[in-house]
């Protein structure tokens, strides 16, 4: 919220209204006098020197009534949002505390006050319960509070259905105890950012019922009463009109600018991504090794996530990216591709030309990503068969129905049992595991020579997982599209690759064969990660192995080796030089000062 | 200690769980496994009273639904997402006492969880996915429980955090005597940390029996498709599973006769005189088959 004050609508809006208050404070006291002295003699005048915006009925100052309406006005306004607030908020959180039939009966209580429009509503009560400013104030704040009540039931309802909340009604916590510690927390900067912007409504809506005569009655006067009584000689004296008219449509745009700047703040931003160079260039010539990566650097200013990754791989190679959260794997796939967030160094060259150099279509037709949750990958409004033909009709200009035969023929290489039928189904129709060969089929489409698969397999059952596996697999046997495969689970990896990568806090700290990883790791960490996963052989009276420490935050990164904390085989070097990848025999490289044998 | 007697749990037309009956012994670690979309999250959830259930709970052989609230939370759960599990704006402390009986209790809770009294202050953002788990685990030990649910704790973490979280658990099990549901899709975890093992496919128990038993000598076609699929660092191969390439069917429709049959390897599908999976339920028979299994053909 702060840094949403900080934007220059906000802090303009923040400031206008504390000006608001500052006025409504001390206009009164400088000016109540002058605003309240009668002078028969300088009666309905039009603008001059001494009454800048000309004299009412009874010769007093209009600009000096503007001025100390502000205090009424303001007050008003806040004082009916603090009873739509005070109504609405503890209405709308009552389902989230009530028993299953309470609940229900509140729900339908705040469904059918929200189908009263508001405004008739208001001025109905404005009606019924005299005319008068408290009269105006109940009306307008009765008549906002289904639409407070509403938004918190709305609010309330997602915090009710945490894990959090959940988690807090296993222990036992009490019904009143979970509402105020647990629910309303939670929700409390929406509903602030809606509050401040029913204020600025609350004042257009008292300032309305005055103008109508429901509101503030003389010798009281707000805004809207000065408008209404200037009003019949608009033609004859504009300025009187001019003062009040200025000053409803500033405080309510400080009121609702302010609201808005807080909502845009609090809203997360989007990740802006690089744009890759759309100069056409040479044509990809495919011979050598396919994918270089040298020194590959991603940070997030200033702190650097991804910290120098080189890896090659060759044409066919099924490679894969070993890690925990946090250690860089998947930035570094997504800087392969050129969609990495945050600012990129080093060089990545496919086919031996940089890929920031090709364009989006080169691109998107040679390299595939397929990502771990497929079903928020795929667009959910269009048919599986139209998102598939769709690529090839963008990236290659393709005519619909020749994209739509190769669309049907990837989905049978994918192994989707009776794919017309599929290609008219949407995504939410297809299990997880379908929808991830779709995510690949669609991947396919291009013909890529690079596959990236970020976890794809986690999101899946594990029947399912070793499916997808076999698919993945065969493909790259039968198209000759290398795969770089990452995942957290080093099983999965040792049973599809051929060469692994295990990263940690940025770096490669060792590549070796897959099938050398139970035996023949050398790094403290590879040997660490392989002792602690349990398998089907596990002995049940011995504790697992586990690793001391954590894994250091990016920006905890300093000299020397990124595991030494944690390292049993630390030395003194360790904290102090970093290691760097060197040869350890013909297919082993390892970042170690001590490795292991 | 804890026991379900056709527990079932509908959702709308779907029947999440369908007449599970279970029994946890006093002092044992029962590990559920099953795929995603099992059940078997919805039937911890009932277990806690989250979820609205017919059939019968009882614990200690009394009635659920008859005890007060304060027998009722003698039975408590550790959720999946320690992220999604602890209130971000609550501290540390603060959760934990929510439960705990004093001050004191909550730094001996931390400390029993291996945190130190320092972290009761701080907020949840403040700490890494393991620790977060810790805390989630303290607030389920502060009302002294005598039956921990633990619904797939390990799965939202990182490799080498699991298996201190894993060690904490069996320590705690052993030294406080608790009795435990672990609820995991990972066969190799389910066995390194229970006693007995059930299997869950479609909202249905379809095998149980002690956990080497199960491993060793799986009856039921399902659980020798599981094992069959957990993937192995010593053997690093790509083994298609035994289920046939269909995927799991609609909970809302579950098929006909056993609903395992249009993916099972020893079923219609293969062997096309089988047809009575197609037919009868052999769900209705499973307690008299060895490790109570829900297969015609049990091995």
């Amino acid at each position: 919220m702060r840094a949403a004050l900080r934007t220059p609508a906000g802090a303009l809006s923040l400031a206008a209204l504390l000006g608001f208050v500052v006025l409504a404070l001390v206009a009164p006291l400088l000016w109540g006098s002058r605003a309240a002295q009668v002078d028969v003699s300088h009666l309905l005048e039009p603008g001059s020197a001494a009454h800048p915006l000309g004299t009412d009925a009874l010769g007093r100052d209009n600009l000096a009534r503007v001025l100390v309406a502000t205090r009424d006005s303001l007050l008003l306004a806040v004082l009916a949002t603090v009873v739509a607030a005070g109504i609405g908020i503890p209405f709308g959180a009552l389902p989230s505390v009530l028993g299953r039939r309470g609940a229900r009966a509140a729900n339908a209580l705040i469904d059918f006050s929200v189908a009263f429009p508001a405004l008739l509503l208001a001025i109905f009560l404005a009606v019924v319960l005299g005319v008068g400013a408290r009269a105006a104030v109940l009306a307008i704040g009765i008549a906002s509070a289904p639409s407070f009540a509403r938004l918190t039931q709305t609010l309330a309802a997602s915090v009710g259905g945490s894990d959090y909340v959940a988690a807090a009604r296993v222990v036992d916590v009490g019904r009143w105890r979970l509402l105020t510690r647990h629910v309303l927390p939670n929700i409390a900067e929406p509903l602030i950012l809606n509050t401040t912007i029913a204020a600025g409504y609350a004042l257009l809506a008292i300032s309305g019922l005055s103008f109508l005569g429901l509101g503030t009655q003389p010798p009281d006067y707000d805004w809207g009463r000065l408008l209404d009584e200037a009003l019949p000689r608009i033609y004859v004296t504009p300025e009187a009109v001019l003062g009040p008219v200025v000053a409803i449509v500033a405080a309510g745009l400080a009121f609702n600018t302010l609201g808005e700047a807080l909502a845009r703040g609090t809203a997360r931003r989007p990740v802006r991504r690089p744009r890759a160079g759309a100069a056409p260039a040479a044509a990809i010539s495919p011979s050598g090794t396919l994918l270089e990566v040298s020194g590959l650097t991603v940070s997030f200013d200033p702190v650097e996530v991804v910290r120098g990754v080189s890896l090659t791989v060759e044409p066919g190679e099924i490679v894969g990216i070993v890690g925990e959260s946090g250690s860089g794997k998947s930035l570094t796939a997504l800087a392969i591709a050129q969609l990495a967030p945050g600012s990129v160094g080093g060089a990545v060259t496919l086919w031996g030309r940089g890929v920031a150099e090709l364009s989006r279509r080169e691109l998107g037709t040679s390299v595939a990503m397929v990502f771990q949750d497929p079903g928020t990958s795929l667009n959910p409004a269009l048919r599986i068969g139209r998102q598939l033909a769709e690529v090839l009709e963008v990236h290659a200009g393709a005519p619909r129905a020749e994209a739509t035969a190769v669309a049907l023929d990837r989905l049978r290489s994918v192994r989707i049992a009776r794919p017309e039928a599929r290609m008219a189904q949407h995504p939410h129709e297809l299990s997880g595991g379908m929808r991830q060969r779709v995510m690949i089929a669609m991947g396919l489409m291009g013909e890529p020579d690079l596959i990236i698969a970020d976890e794809p397999t986690s999101a899946l059952d594990v029947t399912v997982q070793q499916q997808i596996l076999r698919l993945l697999d065969g493909l790259s046997a039968d198209s000759g599209a290398a795969v770089i495969f990452i995942s957290h689970d080093m099983a999965v990896v040792a049973a599809l690759c051929g060469r692994v990568l295990v990263m940690y806090a940025g770096r490669v700290v060792e590549e070796l064969d897959a099938g050398a990883l139970l035996a023949g790791a050398a790094h403290p960490y590879t040997r660490a990660l392989v002792a602690s996963v349990p398998d089907m052989a596990a002995d049940r009276s011995q504790p697992l192995a586990t690793i001391p420490g954590r894994p250091p935050e990016p920006g905890e990164v300093g000299d020397g080796c990124a595991f030494a904390p944690r390292c049993a085989f630390a030395g003194a070097r360790c904290f102090v030089e970093t290691p760097l990848l060197r040869e350890l025999g013909a297919r082993q490289r390892v970042a170690c000062w001590f490795p292991q044998a | 200690m804890i026991e379900t007697r056709e527990l079932t749990v509908r959702f709308g037309p779907v029947v999440a769980v369908d007449r599970v009956s279970l029994v946890l012994p006093a002092g044992q670690v029962l590990g559920l496994v099953g795929e995603s979309g099992s059940g078997k999250s919805t039937l911890a959830r009932a277990l806690v009273g989250l979820v609205p259930f017919a059939g019968r709970v009882l614990v200690r052989g009394e009635e659920w639904r008859s005890l007060p609230a304060a027998r009722r939370r003698k039975v408590q759960m550790v959720f999946q997402d320690p992220f999604a599990s602890l209130n971000p704006r609550m501290t540390v402390g603060a959760m934990v006492a929510e439960a705990a009986r004093s001050w004191a209790d909550v730094e001996r809770l931390l400390e029993l969880v291996g945190l130190d009294a320092g972290h009761a202050l701080r907020l949840p953002r403040e700490l890494s996915g393991g620790q977060r788990q810790r805390v989630a685990i303290a607030r389920a030990l502060a009302v002294r429980p005598e039956v921990l649910i633990a619904d797939e704790i390990t799965s939202a973490l990182d490799v080498s955090v699991q298996a201190a979280i894993l060690n904490l658990l069996r320590e705690i099990q052993a030294s406080l005597g608790l009795t435990v549901l672990f609820i995991s899709h990972d066969l190799s975890l389910v066995r390194y940390v229970s006693d007995t093992a059930a299997v869950m496919y479609l909202g249905r128990i379809v095998e149980q029996g002690a956990v080497d038993a199960v491993v060793e000598h799986p009856r039921h076609p399902y659980t020798r498709a599981l094992l069959d699929a957990v993937p192995s660092l010593a053997a690093p191969v790509i083994v298609e599973p035994a289920v046939l390439d269909a995927e799991p069917p609609d909970p809302g429709a579950p098929p006909p006769g056993c609903h395992f049959h249009p993916r099972c390897p020893v079923g219609p599908r293969v062997h096309p005189d089988r047809t009575v999976c197609e037919e009868a339920d052999p769900w209705v028979g499973a307690p008299a088959r060895p490790h109570c299994a829900a297969c015609h053909f049990a091995a």
